[in-house]
């Protein structure tokens, strides 16, 4: 192990009543990659935040290179040598990918010099990057490079990355380790945030863990099971997916026929004939890897946007090809969108106003003004249904940790008791006892009779979900089977060359 | 070796701080105001007094600035609709002038009736008027996309020759004297004071009206909280189904509708005919008055006061200081660049850096 790098004793935080971090000990030295692992709400982002200057501790000490610091802002971080990839993008959306990496250096322009070197650093990382195209028309995979070149850039000695494979695909994935396993090697020092406990045991040499705001354990964590881990996380054993029991299926309560749909920017995906219906009781799972069509889906489905060239979408067997986002959810249509924060919830609005956003095509809030107290209740039944954990009763959508975010946005839906519920990305950022239980509750919805139709890139999370599983790639959606007749080995195939013309569509 | 200064964002900001910041900017501009008046030769605390003392507790002064402060009030918290929806309305003043000649027209189309009916209609043709003047900008911007800040600007130019042309041709007084304005109104078509030997009249209840409505609309209706979603996040409202066309449109009729009934107001309860220049930049000063209150409708309540003080003390002061009324508006400015610092001190701190050249 290299020298000590950051030492971090009794760092305290307290948002109101809440200790977000309590008395935090944590050491990394030099080529190591240290994992951060925690439930939602664990207090992790909030740790790593004020390690970035982006939040002041309420008490205790940090140390770099042995030297006490205080760090009154980023850039003083960054001074010192730290960078750090959010949680949340945090990308300028009209700006091209090297305008964005040029920002946070100061004093530096996005010119042809600049370009040489950030060219030379993706290449000795191996991450690829189209340095000239705005960030509102690439992929999360993509967005994600760039946050990490940009870190990259300012040579640090310590690397921050929370849950930086939320978003991304398994090729990503490894080659995201790979870059990483370069970086320690060359002396830099790396804390990694996941809840994916199976690559912080592939990646890690060593994990602190916090429970409510304290370390709870510190441990190497190949030297334990991922079930272990986990225990350590929660405080208990995970719960285990309880597959739906027979139920018959009904009507069909979601239809495609033949939608095609215009790409979304210049480099979106167009998706060409797609077929596939979702009846009532199942789960239907659309895998794939990201940016090969899935965001112009979920557009076209939810009618936020999708320009819809031809073919039909028809739900509760009516067609909604042209109508918007309101009158899909009266006949019975619920939705969750990618991201949690900006578009499934207003950031500086309370829990209950977020209700609002959702509800109010639907159910009676009010006439003439809001009935707080009805929207209130609602947002505390989810609040309680789904475990979300709060630091108040009723805080702004921003201040709650990611995971509990999306807990919140997936319950919201559920509460509407939809009888067709369309979700991108369930268990984005969630722990593992969380995402257990997001997808347990898709699985009773199905089995109470509602449509699920869920995309994922997380492939372990489609087969354990669904009945039938579709494949999306280069805007094409193979047609769904039955997953007990689908391998892996087919699956991955699907994702990586699309479906042969022989085999035809069903 | 250079130095260079940088705004670095505060990380938290106390209750204390955000409520002292108010009161520090006004102290800050009466100092530089005071400043600028000593400089000039005169005495800062007769300024003083003849600004900010005089028109408070002076009765017949506290009239006139109510009555200021009323269409300060209707245009602003119109305003306030289209702000927080992030759309730019600049061209109030236009809307207003609109309200004015619409509603003026109807009074002069009645000259010589009478009849309870014709001050509400002259009021409702202002409203009209102020709406179809803010329709313009907001169908270029939901049709072609133009930015509605150029064209509800520009609009303002075309309302005033507008108002020229009128007054000059065909609704200029026979018994005018060749001066370019209407015949004065009659009494059916002037808004009447609220008690005897006062000059207060009913617009300052409606401005008031307006406050507790904007109030409710904002803290809570289905439609506030589309306008604020809308501002604050445009994806989250397209997620929540709220029409971006639909806000556009309803926002600028909104505040065109405040701002034309403000017109009409103005020229029936204060000018009583009409002639050019009735508008006064009061629909720009509106945008101040907006920023000034925070864009929530009761700070812009409390400020179109402020401002209306200011503007009285102003006249008031021409008169026995023999200040230039443009300094009004230079302390006005400074009055918002005041506030308006104020709150990025609040929300940055200012850093001074070094670097080698
Ligand atoms: N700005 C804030 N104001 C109030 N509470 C906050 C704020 N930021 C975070 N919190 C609270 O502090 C706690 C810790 O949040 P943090 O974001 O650190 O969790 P996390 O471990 O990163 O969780 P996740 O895995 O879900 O991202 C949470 O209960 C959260 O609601
Ligand atoms: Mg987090």
């Amino acid at each position: 192990m290299g020298p000590e790098r950051i030492r971090l004793s009794g760092i305290t935080k307290a948002f109101g009543a809440l200790k977000a971090n309590d008395h935090v000990d944590l050491t990394l030295h030099a080529g190591e990659i240290h994992a951060l692992l925690g439930e939602n709400g664990a207090g992790k982002s909030t740790l790593m935040k004020i390690l970035y200057g982006l939040l002041r501790p309420d008490s205790g000490e940090i140390r770099i290179n042995g030297r006490r610091v205080s760090l009154p802002s980023p850039q003083a971080a960054r001074a010192q040598g730290i960078g750090m990839v959010f949680q949340h993008f945090s990308l300028f959306e009209d700006f091209t990918a090297l305008e964005n990496i040029a920002i946070p250096l100061e004093g530096r322009i996005a010119d042809a010099g600049l370009r040489a070197q950030v060219e030379a650093k993706a290449r000795h990382f191996g991450l690829a990057i189209e340095l000239d195209r705005p960030v509102h028309t690439l992929s999360a995979g993509e967005r994600q490079r760039i946050e990490i070149l940009r870190a990259l850039m300012q040579e640090p000695q310590v690397i921050i990355l929370d849950e930086p494979t939320s978003v991304l695909t398994p090729d990503e994935a490894e080659a995201l380790f790979a870059t990483l396993d370069t970086l320690a090697s060359e002396g830099a020092g790396i804390l990694f945030i996941s809840h994916k406990l199976e690559e912080v045991r592939r990646l890690c040499s060593r994990a602190t863990i916090l429970r409510g705001g304290k370390v709870v354990a510190e441990t190497d964590p190949r030297a334990v099971s991922a079930a272990e881990l986990a225990a350590l996380m929660v405080g208990e054993g995970v719960l285990e997916l309880r597959p739906a029991g027979e139920h018959a299926l009904g009507a069909p309560m979601l239809q495609l026929d033949g939608l095609s749909v215009a790409p979304d920017g210049v480099h979106g995906v167009a998706l060409q004939a797609i077929h596939l219906t979702v009846q009532a009781g199942e789960v239907v799972a659309i895998a794939g890897v990201a940016g090969n069509g899935q965001s112009e889906l979920y557009a076209a489905l939810s009618g936020e946007g999708g320009r819809v060239t031809s073919g039909q979408v028809r739900m509760a067997g009516q067609d909604v090809t042209r109508r918007d986002i309101n009158a899909r959810r009266a006949l019975g249509a619920a939705f969750v969108p990618e991201a949690r924060l900006g578009q499934a919830t207003l950031p500086q609005g309370p829990l209950s106003e977020n209700v609002i956003l959702s509800w109010h095509a639907t159910e009676s809030l009010g006439r003439w003004l809001l009935d707080t107290v009805r929207i209130g209740t609602v947002a505390r039944n989810v609040i309680e249904r789904f475990d979300v954990r709060t630091p108040s009763p009723d805080p702004l959508a921003a201040q709650l940790s990611g995971g509990n975010l999306q807990k919140y946005v997936v319950g919201r839906e559920i509460e509407r008791k939809p009888q067709l519920m369309i979700v991108d990305q369930p268990s984005w950022g969630v722990d593992a006892r969380a995402a257990t239980h997001i997808r347990q509750t898709l699985l009773d919805l199905a089995a109470k009779g509602a449509a699920v139709l869920v995309i994922s890139q997380d492939l372990d999370e489609a087969m354990a979900m669904a009945d039938r599983l579709a494949v999306m790639h280069g805007g094409h959606l193979s047609a769904a089977r039955p997953v007990s007749a689908l391998s892996r080995a087919e699956i991955g195939l699907l994702m990586t060359q699309g479906e042969s013309p022989a085999r035809g569509a069903a | 070796m250079s130095f260079n200064l940088a705004l670095v964002p505060r990380r938290e900001i106390s209750l204390f701080r955000q409520v002292l910041t108010p009161v520090i900017a006004l102290v800050v501009a009466l100092l530089i105001g005071g400043l600028i008046v000593w400089l000039m030769g005169r005495s800062p605390a007769k300024a003083f007094d003849v600004f900010l003392r005089e028109p408070l507790t002076d009765p017949w002064a506290l009239q006139e600035v109510l009555l200021k402060s009323t269409p300060l009030m209707l245009i602003s918290i119109g305003l306030i609709f289209c702000f927080r929806a992030n759309r730019w309305n600049i061209g109030a003043e236009g809307q207003f002038l609109l309200g004015g000649i619409f509603g003026g027209g109807v009074a002069i189309a009645t000259h010589g009736l009478s009849g309870p009916w014709i001050l509400p209609l002259m009021m409702l043709a202002g409203v009209a008027g102020g709406m179809l003047y803010a329709a313009i900008p907001a169908a270029l911007r939901n049709r072609f996309g133009i930015s509605e800040i150029l064209t509800s600007l520009m609009l303002v130019y075309v309302a005033e020759l507008l108002l020229d042309y009128l007054v000059r041709g065909p609704w200029r007084d026979p018994k005018g004297f060749n001066f370019p304005q209407s015949v004065p109104f009659t009494d059916a078509a002037q808004l009447q004071p609220l008690f005897e030997g006062g000059r207060l009249h009913s617009g300052f209840v409606l401005a008031l009206l307006a406050v507790i409505v904007a109030i409710l609309v904002f803290k809570r209706s289905l439609f506030g909280f589309a306008v604020k979603a809308s501002g604050e996040a445009p994806r989250a409202a397209n997620f929540a189904g709220f029409n971006e066309k639909r806000i556009t449109l309803v926002v600028f009729l909104i505040s065109g509708g405040l701002a034309g009934l403000a017109g009409i107001i103005e020229v029936s309860g204060q000018v009583g005919q009409l002639r050019p220049g009735f508008g006064q930049g009061l629909g720009f000063t509106a945008i101040i008055v907006a920023f000034l209150g925070r864009l929530s409708p009761f700070g812009a309540m409390l400020s179109s006061l402020v401002i209306a003080v200011l503007l009285i003390g102003a006249e008031s002061a021409q008169v026995s200081l023999k200040l230039p009324f443009d300094l009004t508006r230079f302390f006005m400015g400074l009055l918002l660049i005041a506030v308006l610092a104020g709150e990025s001190l609040n929300r940055y701190r200012l850093e001074f850096r070094k670097e080698p050249a």
